[in-house]
């Protein structure tokens, strides 16, 4: 189609996509320079609170933030560089912790202990969901065609349950005396607390993560199984080829795209993690990127957010997804070249 | 034979039905206010038994629509700097009204108080420099509660220190009578972060120094980390999870013997739909720390709007009156413990009247840098129940993390 047509066409979608992508993403990159504060002044005030018995009245010298004419508080914005990400990358606290020799100082610093997990988080959960993926759409291939319907049904099942209503639900299944808890202290004759300790709440957020998105992999190599030529199978077969074989020298070359496809969106939605953390309020043990950003933005009693920092952490974890996705992207780009010759 | 005649007549039975049942749904809605309402009100507050309770008998004067949401300190600050405000009654606590206190978004009520609030106890008013900024209606705060029968059985005395609580827990878990001596609401985040700070208090600690310097890298401070870890090893190990819902439970489903909980807890003890140990659980005084209670003293109560007009305003007073009367009062007595005239302590508010009169001191909330520092502890004192951390090391990274929260908005 000509160049207007086309124009056209993905016209509308670029317009959203800058819009609600790009120019957020814009105002974030900027945020992260700025911080706003209030002016604040310093009063002397008397504060009375109540009691059964009558009142208590305090005296004391607060800073309490200026109100401007408008009556709004007054609120100046400063360019601070790059002392936002100073801030969550916490550098000299990571100087001292090296100078120590001590991998646990290192991983007590918020940013560092949020980044270890979110990696071993995406690079655990990612070889299992393709495995678990390729292995559901290969039984789905092969079952009876009656009962495929209600099979491919059940499989996606999984993926359709919100993921705070999932990570909730592994929550009560397991915490204090949850049924499955409980069940494993009576086959192991022993006590057992899931949520006492970072290794085993790492465990059960990372099964929960591959249940919950090994059925799009596997509907998507489902689709990618209709696809296989018929021919090259049957070759395979009259060579003698064995499943193994066939699976590794027919199937898989064919499903390679999908693959990379579902790597892609999986690392993508991986280093996101964030329902987990939060449905299973694992903030003592355990801490993702995308939870720092949100407790940086949760306001405190004051009404105080720390939104410099939280976009300097939002940046961060944009350039964690892009260095991650470049290997896989570079591999994308040369086998396109290739087939373009 | 003839059905249209027939639907007709079921009609007519309906509408007049209709019309009676409308007619004297309205002649009752009047019957709880001494007035009638004709501005539109909106108010926005917390969710719980004793905000609901006023809600209610704040409705019965017509044209007021509340909203309760848990949610609602985050909401209230925007929603009252909005002008005209999006609503015109908010109910807050010590700890909330600080924003609003701050941005001016709610107004001095002396001449509004001085007109019709003659039914105010002087305990009621709060002021800031001299003006009445809020209506207080209850108090609250954690205190002891212990199960009697468990103590009695074991001849173990009611603790009044932590000390106490721990030697008890020591006895109690040598028997299997319940899963876990104690329960905490020691759940990372503002929870943790409210156990130190009552503990902190209760020890004679100060928080800040010169100019919102953070002070609690100090003798107090180490000894309140270590008062709480010997009180975490007779605890279910999955503490770091668990908020006040979570060991209420735990206290209805008999699983735990003594524990520092909300005053506002009390009544579910004795809920007999929930609870398996109905009448057993009695409550007492805060246990004490080297100086006061090892808890703080927080009100709930109403503030009004700054941005509405004064006939507005005007009506909100009258309704917000009415709502937290003495006939609502004697008809949810237990829903709170009340600062209302009317209200007769049970058993269920012993706890915190006590906790109050032993000096429990209140939540410093006006302190500004308070904010960052209950974060701040929220987020860095689980590193030391785990072992991560010494206590040094600990409250030294809590400082830090605070002099940057603080130091980014401006405080320091």
């Amino acid at each position: 189609m000509n160049q207007k047509t086309f124009l056209a066409f993905i016209g509308p979608s670029v317009l959203m996509m800058v819009l609600f992508i790009a120019l957020p993403l814009a105002t974030v990159l900027k945020q992260s320079f700025y911080v706003t504060q209030p002016v604040y002044q310093t009063l002397e005030v008397e504060t009375c609170t109540p009691t059964f018995t009558g009142q208590v009245c305090l005296k004391e010298i607060k800073t309490i933030p200026t109100i401007g004419d408008n009556g709004k508080v007054i609120k100046q914005t400063s360019f601070v560089g790059f002392v936002n990400y100073q801030n969550v990358l916490e550098l000299p606290r990571v100087i001292k912790a090296f100078a120590n020799n001590s991998w646990r100082q290192f991983m007590v610093i918020d940013f560092w202990k949020a980044l270890r997990f979110t990696l071993s988080f995406t690079l655990v959960t990612l070889p299992l969901v393709l495995f678990f993926g390729l292995i559901i759409a290969l039984c789905i291939n092969n079952v009876a065609k009656s009962i495929r319907g209600p099979v491919i049904f059940v499989s996606l099942l999984p993926m359709i349950i919100t993921p705070v209503i999932g990570a909730l639900s592994i929550r009560w299944l397991f915490i204090g005396d949850g049924i499955l808890t409980s069940f494993l202290e009576w086959w192991l004759v022993r006590d057992i607390s899931m949520f006492a300790q970072a290794w085993t709440i790492e465990l059960m957020m990372m099964f929960y993560r591959v249940w919950h998105v090994a059925p799009f992999a596997a509907i998507v190599f489902y689709a990618g199984l209709q696809t296989v030529n018929q021919d090259t199978v049957e070759s395979a077969i009259i060579d003698g080829a064995s499943r193994w074989q066939k699976l590794r020298y027919v199937i898989l070359p064919h499903l390679m795209p999908l693959i990379v496809f579902v790597t892609l969106i999986h690392l993508m939605d991986a280093y996101r993690v964030f329902e987990e953390v939060v449905g299973f309020s694992s903030q003592a043990h355990v801490i993702s990127l995308q939870w720092l950003t949100y407790d940086f933005l949760t306001s405190d009693l004051m009404g105080n957010r720390s939104i410099g920092r939280a976009s300097a952490s939002s940046m961060l974890t944009m350039i964690g997804i892009v260095l991650l996705l470049i290997p896989v992207l570079r591999g994308v780009w040369t086998d396109y070249k290739g087939k373009r010759l | 034979m003839c059905p249209i005649r027939q639907e007709s007549n079921l009609m007519t039975i309906k509408k007049i039905a209709t019309t009676i049942a409308i007619s004297l749904i309205s002649s009752s809605v009047w019957a709880g206010c001494a007035f009638e309402n004709n501005i539109e009100l909106k108010s926005l507050s917390n969710s719980f038994d004793a905000m609901k309770a006023v809600t209610e008998s704040m409705a019965e004067c017509g044209n007021v629509t509340s909203v309760l949401d848990v949610d609602f300190k985050d909401k209230q600050p925007e929603a009252f700097a909005a002008n005209p405000s999006l609503y015109q009654i908010g109910g807050v606590s010590n700890g909330t009204m600080v924003p609003l206190l701050n941005a001016g978004t709610i107004r001095p009520l002396d001449d509004l108080v001085a007109k019709y609030g003659s039914q105010l106890k002087p305990s009621q008013l709060i002021k800031v420099n001299g003006e009445i900024m809020a209506i207080a209606m209850m108090v609250n705060n954690q205190h002891l509660m212990y199960r009697e029968d468990v103590l009695s059985e074991f001849r173990i005395a009611v603790p009044t220190t932590h000390a106490e609580m721990v030697a008890a827990a020591a006895i109690i878990a040598k028997y299997d009578v319940v899963d876990y001596p104690i329960g905490g609401t020691y759940k990372a985040g503002w929870n943790l972060g409210e156990e130190f700070i009552n503990n902190y208090l209760g020890n004679g600690g100060a928080f800040f120094g010169e100019g919102n310097a953070p002070s609690i890298n100090n003798a107090t401070g180490v000894a309140t980390l270590n008062t709480m870890k010997s009180l975490t090893e007779h605890m279910d190990p999955e503490y770091l999870v668990s908020d006040s819902t979570y060991v209420q439970q735990q206290f209805q489903q008999g699983k735990i013997a003594m524990a520092t909980l909300w005053a506002t807890r009390a009544g579910a003890m004795d809920n007999a739909e929930e609870s398996e140990v109905v009448g057993k659980v009695i409550m007492a005084s805060a246990p004490m720390g080297s100086a006061r209670p090892a808890s703080t003293n927080w009100w709930d109560g109403i503030v009004f709007a700054t941005n509405m007009t004064d006939e507005q305003a005007d009506a909100a007073f009258r309704v917000a009156m009415e709502g937290i009367d003495t006939e609502m009062v004697l008809a949810n007595n237990d829903d709170a413990v009340w600062l209302i005239d009317g209200y007769v302590a049970g058993s269920a508010a012993a706890g915190a009247i006590a906790t109050a009169d032993n000096g429990a001191a209140p939540y410093p909330s006006s302190s500004p840098g308070m904010g960052a520092m209950h974060t701040a502890l929220g987020n860095g004192i689980a590193a030391f129940l785990t072992g991560e951390k010494d206590a040094a090391t600990a409250l030294a990274d809590i400082e830090a993390a605070y002099t940057i929260s603080a130091t980014e908005s401006g405080l320091m």
